[in-house]
């Protein structure tokens, strides 16, 4: 299957300004689908509020834009009712973990079998560059013109502590990288979050100095690495990848017993 | 001659973002008056897929002997 044809054509150009990240995004997790060739019917995409949420219209599966934060409770209602969907949730920083952080922790902790990918540009795209929990300290906002006080979540230590059974980061700079950490993420059973960091360039760029599109890719790939040793830069690859028992076998199991399965 | 790999650039999709011409490791493309994206240097390319990729619009398909989708 191409890859490409799991786009609604008719719906593009998409709203993404020139050179944003989440397009580069978005192509590296439809081309994981077209590799393990899944069934356009077999997919839920559950989205929030964001630029980023924008991406669950362009894609031709089941698909559902929500309210913001909360795309995880929609599609834990889609995956407890049609365990054998594959439900995926495209989600912002924002989206995943200010609003929506705590449906984010909560559903770490039941182990569902989502798959989250959270496009991280480190702030509010959408309505015009707030910080967000992910923007870096002392970085500049429109919400922070003298610098960000507060620190930001790591997003991979945050699914991890809260019992996310899959964690990975990619980043749009290192697309084949970030393409396989979203298929593993697909494959997994259990809750699983990819991070993929993305530039924009119209709010963090301009906020923070950081150049065009061009340039700020260009600092992705020279302060993210997919080297098992980092040193100072951004650690990109597969975090977790542990065992444990799946939300809907267990709630399936448990019904199955108080019903006498009937 | 014609090279192994055809680069197809749809206009009516580019945004004029140039990332995939600073991803191009063989200078394959180019920008033409509007900024939108233009192959100047076919016969260079090695189907490497680099621009496809980062391509945010989905403006570019490879054609040829690929690895990848
Ligand atoms: C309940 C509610 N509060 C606030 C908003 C305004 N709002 C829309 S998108 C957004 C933040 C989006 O940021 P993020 O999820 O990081 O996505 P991005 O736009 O950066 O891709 C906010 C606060 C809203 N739509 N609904
Ligand atoms: S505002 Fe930022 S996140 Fe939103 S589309 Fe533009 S570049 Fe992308
Ligand atoms: S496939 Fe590779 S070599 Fe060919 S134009 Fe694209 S980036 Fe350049
Ligand atoms: S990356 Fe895509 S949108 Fe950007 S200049 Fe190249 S073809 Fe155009």
């Amino acid at each position: 299957m191409n890859y490409k044809n799991y786009l609604r054509w008719n719906k593009l150009p998409h709203i993404w300004c020139p050179g944003c990240g989440h397009g580069i995004v978005l192509g590296a997790f439809l081309r994981a689908v077209a590799q393990r060739e899944l069934n356009k019917d077999d997919v839920a995409v559950v989205s929030g509020i964001g630029c980023s949420s924008r991406a669950a219209g362009y894609v031709d599966f089941n698909t559902l834009h929500t309210a913001h934060g909360r795309a995880i409770p929609f599609a834990t209602g889609i995956k407890l009712s049609r365990p054998d969907m594959k439900v995926i949730v495209l989600t912002g920083d924002g989206d995943a973990t200010a609003i929506g952080g705590n449906h984010f922790i909560h559903a770490a902790r039941r182990n569902l079998d989502l798959t989250v990918i959270v496009f991280n540009n480190n702030i509010y795209g959408m309505t015009s560059g707030q910080f967000s929990p992910m923007t870096p300290h002392i970085n500049f906002a429109t919400t922070a013109p003298h610098g960000n006080f507060d620190y930001p979540f790591d997003l991979v230590e945050l699914a991890k502590g809260a019992g996310a059974t899959y964690v990975a980061r990619g980043a749009a700079a290192y697309p084949r990288q970030l393409e396989k950490a979203i298929g593993q993420g697909l494959d997994h059973e259990g809750f699983s979050v990819i991070e993929a960091m993305s530039q924009c360039p119209t709010y963090y760029g301009r906020k923070n100095k950081m150049g065009t599109a061009e340039q700020m890719l260009k600092w992705q790939k020279e302060n993210a690495t997919v080297s098992s040793n980092p040193g100072e830069k951004i650690p990109l690859g597969v975090f977790v990848q542990v065992e444990r028992p799946e939300y809907t076998k267990l709630t399936g199991q448990f019904i199955d017993s108080v019903s006498g399965g009937k | 001659m014609s090279g192994r790999f055809q680069v197809e650039i749809d206009p009516a999709y580019c945004k004029a973002c140039r990332l995939c011409i600073q991803v191009c490791p063989k200078k394959v493309l180019a920008q033409r008056a509007d900024g939108k994206a233009i192959v100047e240097n076919p016969d260079d390319c090695i189907g490497c897929q680099l621009c496809e990729w980062h391509c945010p619009d989905f403006a570019i398909t490879i054609k040829g002997e690929k690895k990848n989708g």
